[in-house]
């Protein structure tokens, strides 16, 4: 990393880190701590709507780590959150049991209504929580080892691999649409009632699912940032400014881009397992293209190559489209639109450019 | 003409474990040439960019190449290093390393280094960032993660910012360089790979009579540990450093050569001296 990076970097890392310590212990505590009456009083929508931002943080940093540092414009990375999403909402559905509507013990309900007679087998297992929680990892990491393998191997750069991205995101939304997928088709899995025996519904477990989503955030980001400073982060941004140069030299190039993108991935699908908990649903349309295409304006809003501008973005954006999807939610999309044009029109850098051109004047 | 080459089993190094017996066992030299092409033909679109080129690079040697645009000198580099394939020929690295085997990063590991035209060096990280991404180190993913500098390897950073003058630099980023700069830092990463071969492909394009001198030194200082082919347009340039000449036309070898004796030699003159 550059010296005078590396000292901007310290400083947002330390700044990043302490307000999502703060934020970790605060938002719990003045959501179960302070009566409901005070005025300082958190709500639990507050605690699952912060919750759900943070989860959109995580899914930021894998996109800064391939896009930011490795020059990897993936406009499909939803694909791997939502994977990690279904494999987190199918272990809750396991987790039903005789509470769904039709009171079937091992069938959901959605299978039930197809007339399906027995669970098929690539359900099985998730209703160990340790299975599932392996699969969270590990069906994001296989997709993209396999589509980076192909993509890398044939050397697909630039333009041309965001676009098979794109339309990867967009062949895994029509499979999920298919009911006879097994996942409940459009309407996705939903009706969660507990994860480890704890009700998704109580204030309690809704606090614990935070902590735990910014614990996993804080953790996500020493891993990125580790991963940054390391030779391997540095050879992975020779790679984005010189490529044919970095295979010159003697590194594989293939493999390297291979290896983030499937920690990306990795990290994606943990944050779409952190995510479906708090929101209580799971669907195709997570696999949408804009899903996707939103994400990327999120780290381009906060600031490609820094890692905090990711989160800064990711948490300000998601926030503004709260707040506008509830006043106008027509314009939204025009708000966004807007919003990316202008920061690619005066801050090139995103708003982590402003914190790193006040830091060092003269360069 | 031909040389004696061994014919023995051509090394096929295709994975990386293959990477590490390279440097144990030591390049073959033993029969005088570091690089054999022979009858190399490679054609775009029916253009035969190399005609049945021949040439071989002795170890230790510092060979200049000139000929004139569309010579070929490029494309042979290309060849080499792997970039370009060959449609006819062969090419060996001393006497059992099959070139056209390999892809670019092994056969860099297997020490041959590139020195491109422009020059091309990572701008975004410092100087000292450029050497060490250089280094001739294991360069597979894994060991590169957890890779630390060790103090050896520091003072081998320390000597190639010694030696191409880029000690005050060294904490610059590199896009901040100027030209000449950028031309010494690449050299310099060259040198870090410790490659037997070095491809430099008109290392004093653009630069001032007092960067070119400094860069011939640089060059003069590399014959005798290193095998080193330059491909250079300035005759000036050429004459200063050259022990022996060859000049490419057409794809091939024209004639080969010292200086004096090429530039009397009146095919030479038509072609190239003379324009």
């Amino acid at each position: 990393m550059r010296w005078h990076e590396r000292i901007a970097g310290d400083r947002g890392d330390k700044l990043l880190l302490s307000v999502l310590a703060a934020v970790t212990v605060l938002v719990p505590l003045l959501n179960l701590a302070v009566p409901a009456t005070s005025s300082l009083h958190l709500s639990t929508y507050t605690v699952t709507l912060l919750g759900k931002y943070m989860s959109y943080a995580l899914l930021a940093l894998s996109v800064d780590l391939i896009w930011g540092y490795g020059g990897i414009l993936s406009l499909g990375h939803g694909a791997f959150f939502a994977l990690g999403g279904y494999a987190m909402g199918m272990h809750l559905m396991r987790q039903i049991g005789e509470r769904g509507v039709y009171g079937n013990p091992v069938l959901p309900d959605f299978m039930v209504f197809l007339n399906w007679q027995e669970l098929p087998w690539y359900w099985f297992g998730f209703d160990h929580f340790a299975f599932a929680m392996l699969m969270v990892a590990l069906l994001p990491g296989a997709l993209a080892l396999g589509f980076g393998w192909l993509a890398f191997r044939s050397r697909v750069t630039g333009v041309y691999l965001s676009i098979i991205t794109q339309a990867l995101t967009y062949a895994l939304m029509l499979a999920f649409f298919r009911n006879e997928m097994g996942f409940g088709g459009n309407n996705g899995l939903t009706d969660f009632k507990d994860i480890l025996g704890f009700n998704l519904q109580a204030d309690g477990t809704r606090a614990a699912i935070f902590i735990i989503t910014a614990l996993f955030l804080a953790l996500g980001y020493l891993a990125c940032r580790l991963i940054v400073g390391s030779k391997l982060g540095r050879v992975v941004v020779a790679i984005r400014d010189a490529e044919a140069r970095t295979r010159f030299i003697g590194y594989k190039v293939e493999w390297f881009k291979l290896w983030i993108f499937v920690f990306s991935a990795v990290i994606a699908g943990i944050a779409g397992a952190l995510y479906v908990p708090q929101v209580g649903i799971i669907n195709p349309s997570e696999f949408s293209p804009l899903n996707s295409l939103e994400l990327v304006i999120w780290v381009a809003i906060g600031g490609r190559a820094t890692l905090y501008g990711a989160v800064i973005g990711a948490i300000l954006v998601n926030y503004a489209k709260t707040v506008f999807t509830a006043a106008f939610p027509e314009i939204w999309l025009f708000a966004l639109g807007a919003l990316f044009v202008l920061v690619t029109l005066f801050l090139p850098e995103g708003l982590a450019g402003l914190l790193r051109r006040r830091e060092e004047p003269a360069t | 003409m031909n040389r004696v080459r061994e014919t023995g089993t051509p090394k096929v190094l295709g994975d990386d474990a293959a990477l590490d017996t390279i440097e144990d066992t030591d390049l073959d030299t033993s029969h005088g040439p570091i690089l054999y092409l022979e009858d190399v033909t490679v054609s775009f679109d029916g253009f035969k960019a190399l005609n049945g080129l021949t040439l071989y690079i002795d170890d230790g040697e510092l060979r200049c190449i000139i000929g004139p645009n569309g010579a070929g000198k490029t494309t042979m580099m290309d060849v080499i290093t792997g970039k370009t394939r060959p449609d006819k020929g062969t090419v060996y690295f001393g006497q059992i390393i099959d070139l056209l085997q390999l892809d670019e990063p092994d056969i860099a590991q297997a020490g041959i280094g590139r020195k491109f035209q422009k020059p091309s060096v990572f701008e975004q990280q410092t100087v000292y960032e450029n050497l060490e991404l250089a280094m001739h180190t294991d360069k597979r993913v894994w060991p590169t993660l957890f890779a630390k500098l060790s103090g050896e390897q520091r003072d081998g950073i320390a000597e190639v910012l010694q030696l191409t003058g880029l000690t005050e630099q060294r904490n610059q980023r590199a896009g901040a360089l100027s030209h000449g700069e950028k031309q010494w830092l690449e050299i310099g990463m060259l040198l870090m790979q410790k490659p037997k071969l070095l491809l430099v492909d008109e290392p004093v394009a653009g630069m001032t009579r007092q960067e070119i001198e400094r860069t011939a030194e640089l060059l003069l200082a590399l014959e005798g540990k290193h095998s080193v082919v330059v491909v250079e347009h300035d005759m000036e340039f050429v004459r200063s450093i050259a022990r022996k000449v060859t000049v490419l036309h057409e794809g091939a070898v024209l004639t080969e050569g010292h200086m004096k004796e090429v530039q009397r030699n009146p095919k030479v003159i038509e072609i190239y001296l003379g324009a």
